[in-house]
């Protein structure tokens, strides 16, 4: 005799939006194994309270922000420390923001310009009012105590308001 | 390289959200609206095709574009999906237009899309920011409308751009999507209602930002011989160029600019070249794409513009890249009414109102941005204004450029990191 073969019933269900068409919610989530490779020294430095830029062997570009070939001639390029101080170079401040970043907000975005070095770095400037940030104002690093070895391990302060680490 | 026609397009609306279709059956509109208007191509002439679409986030569909293709009953025939950001559109276009101009292909179809809709707008705006270096730039606070502020920021204080300049795009770009039923977001405005709608991202306003779209657009290119079978008025394809620049807003170059013919080194003494306030892609697309259509001085030779307003300031950034007027010159070349449209009151005193109109379909303001079909909805709009055929498209006349013999539209990704500009010609 043949056995009757079910699946068995789950109450799980499906959170449903609209029935014509049919809309329903579709869940997607994942983690990724993120190595951040040739610039991981950068992330390193920050855990140390230091800024690592590039500087190029041959041509002596130098870059804020970090990559171990230069985009000018293609040859190596070296670390060397960043001064911890620099100025603003353009700012805006987000009322809005990607979803991940919407519980930030608003938060200011700068991008900080160093005396000597070629390319600039993104970060945020912290605890200056939005109308108060001018291009041209000087800014200084600050380092999370506790670094999660991401980018947002150092911010920016105005040089007053910020004490030694 | 042989020429290249355009002999037909199609566009289906573009809205917030069209959940009664998918991306395959928006295409399909789209194919059969551009098959419709060229009765003599019959669907097997169609030697294969280039399918756009910008973000498998939006998508969650990997190699949608061969479910498109099999959806327009094109298998077996060769295809291939192109990507590259904002600009995705553009390039696909000139895929298309390389493989009629290589021999390859005798017609090739270019179709895009993007479905948006499937995910929340601050959503969406998290997929568009990993388009920016996932190490450096999107965990900082990665959102688009964040960077092209501060790259207007730096406009303003090197040239003295106004947000009432900026303001002014934006009235021109929804009052033009008045005569476009195709388009998403028709609204008349004044300065006052761009500056008071809700701040996004200093100094850009919700109405100086384009929005998330549904849509698709088709473009069909041939070769010369096709073309004049099947097409009674084709367009020529006369110039395309593509420009790149670093992926990093933080890592441009600070150096000279890259001259038209028209343009003098005196002119840009002291000014260090692109900065952050320019798109240095985009004027070496221009550049390539002028030599190839042999335009010496783009604003006597160009009727109209199709161009990548993703916000009211690239519009003016990408005037001064394409040469209309000097670079630092853009937010003036508005004000003073030139890319506006002629015989269309918009509210505002326009001294030089339409000596050349930019965007006028709306533009990605107000036509809508689904991603993937951007670009060949720029194709589109710019073939019915060269074949004079934009009352039968869209119902109405006002957006029809009299005697419109050359047009160029211009496609844009990142914070400029590819950018394509193609020039259209009647013949």
């Amino acid at each position: 005799m043949p056995k009757e073969f079910k699946l068995p019933e789950t109450e799980e269900g499906t959170i449903l939006f609209n029935i014509d068409p049919i809309i329903i919610k579709d869940h997607y989530e994942i983690d990724y194994i993120h190595s951040y490779a040739q610039d991981s020294p950068f992330f390193a430095g920050l855990s140390k309270g230091k800024l690592l830029g590039s500087r190029c062997t041959a041509c002596n570009y130098k870059y804020a922000t970090p990559r171990s070939h230069c985009m000018q001639c293609g040859q190596k390029t070296e670390w060397f420390e960043l001064p911890l101080e620099g100025s603003v170079h353009t700012y805006t401040t987000c009322y809005f923001g990607s979803e991940a970043f919407l519980k930030e907000t608003p938060f200011t975005l700068i991008l900080v310009e160093f005396p000597g070095v070629d390319t600039f770095l993104l970060s945020r400037l912290v605890g200056a009012r939005p109308e108060e940030v001018r291009i041209g104002m000087p800014v200084k690093a600050r380092f999370l105590r506790l670094s999660k070895f991401r980018a947002t391990d150092v911010y920016f302060v105005l040089p007053e308001e910020a004490p030694a680490r | 390289m042989r020429p290249v026609y355009m002999i037909s397009g199609g566009i289906t609306k573009f809205k917030k959200a069209h959940p009664d279709k998918d991306f395959r059956l928006m295409v399909k509109e789209a194919f059969d609206n551009a098959m419709a208007d060229v009765p003599h191509l019959k669907a097997d002439m169609i030697d294969g095709s280039v399918g756009s679409y910008f973000s498998d986030h939006f998508t969650r569909q990997l190699k949608a574009a061969s479910m498109v293709q099999d959806y327009l009953g094109l298998c077996p025939r060769p295809s291939k999906r192109v990507e590259g950001g904002g600009a995705t559109g553009g390039l696909c276009f000139q895929a298309a237009w390389e493989a009629i101009a290589s021999g390859r292909m005798k017609v090739c179809l270019a179709f895009g899309f993007e479905t948006m809709s499937r995910v929340s707008t601050w959503k969406g705006n998290e997929f568009i920011a990993h388009a920016s270096d996932t190490n450096f730039d999107y965990p900082v606070g990665g959102f688009y409308t964040g960077y092209y502020a501060m790259m207007v920021r730096r406009h303003m204080h090197e040239f003295g751009t106004t947000v009432e300049q900026m303001a002014m795009v934006s009235i021109k770009n929804h009052k033009n999507a008045f005569y476009n039923p195709y388009a998403q977001s028709p609204m008349e405005l004044t300065i006052k209602d761009v500056r008071q709608s809700p701040m996004v991202a200093t100094p850009l306003t919700m109405l100086d930002i384009c929005q998330m779209s549904d849509g698709a657009a088709v473009a069909i290119l041939a070769s010369e011989e096709v073309a004049k079978k099947v097409c009674p008025r084709p367009v020529k394809v006369t110039g395309v160029g593509c420009g790149t620049d670093s992926m990093r807003m933080a890592d441009r170059p600070r150096g000279n600019v890259i001259l038209l013919p028209h343009e003098k080194e005196e002119d840009y003494k002291g000014l260090r070249y692109p900065g952050v306030h320019s798109f240095r892609g985009g004027r070496m697309a221009a550049k390539l794409a002028y030599e190839m259509a042999g335009i010496k001085n783009p604003i006597e030779e160009l009727d109209f513009i199709e161009l990548h307003d993703a916000y009211t300031s690239s519009e003016i950034q990408t005037c001064e890249d394409l040469g209309l007027c000097r670079y630092g010159e853009g937010g003036r070349f508005v004000e003073e009414g030139n890319p506006f449209m002629p015989g269309i009151d918009y509210g505002l005193k326009l001294r030089k109102q339409g000596k050349i109109p930019v965007n006028p379909s709306g533009g990605l303001l107000a036509f809508g941005h689904p991603v993937g079909a951007t670009g060949l909805m720029q194709a589109v709009m710019a073939f019915w204004q060269l074949q004079g055929t934009i009352e039968k498209h869209l119902g109405n006349d006002r957006l029809q450029i009299k005697d419109a013999k050359r047009g160029l539209i211009h496609s844009h990704a990142g914070t400029g990191t590819y950018i394509t500009v193609s020039i259209l010609e009647s013949i």
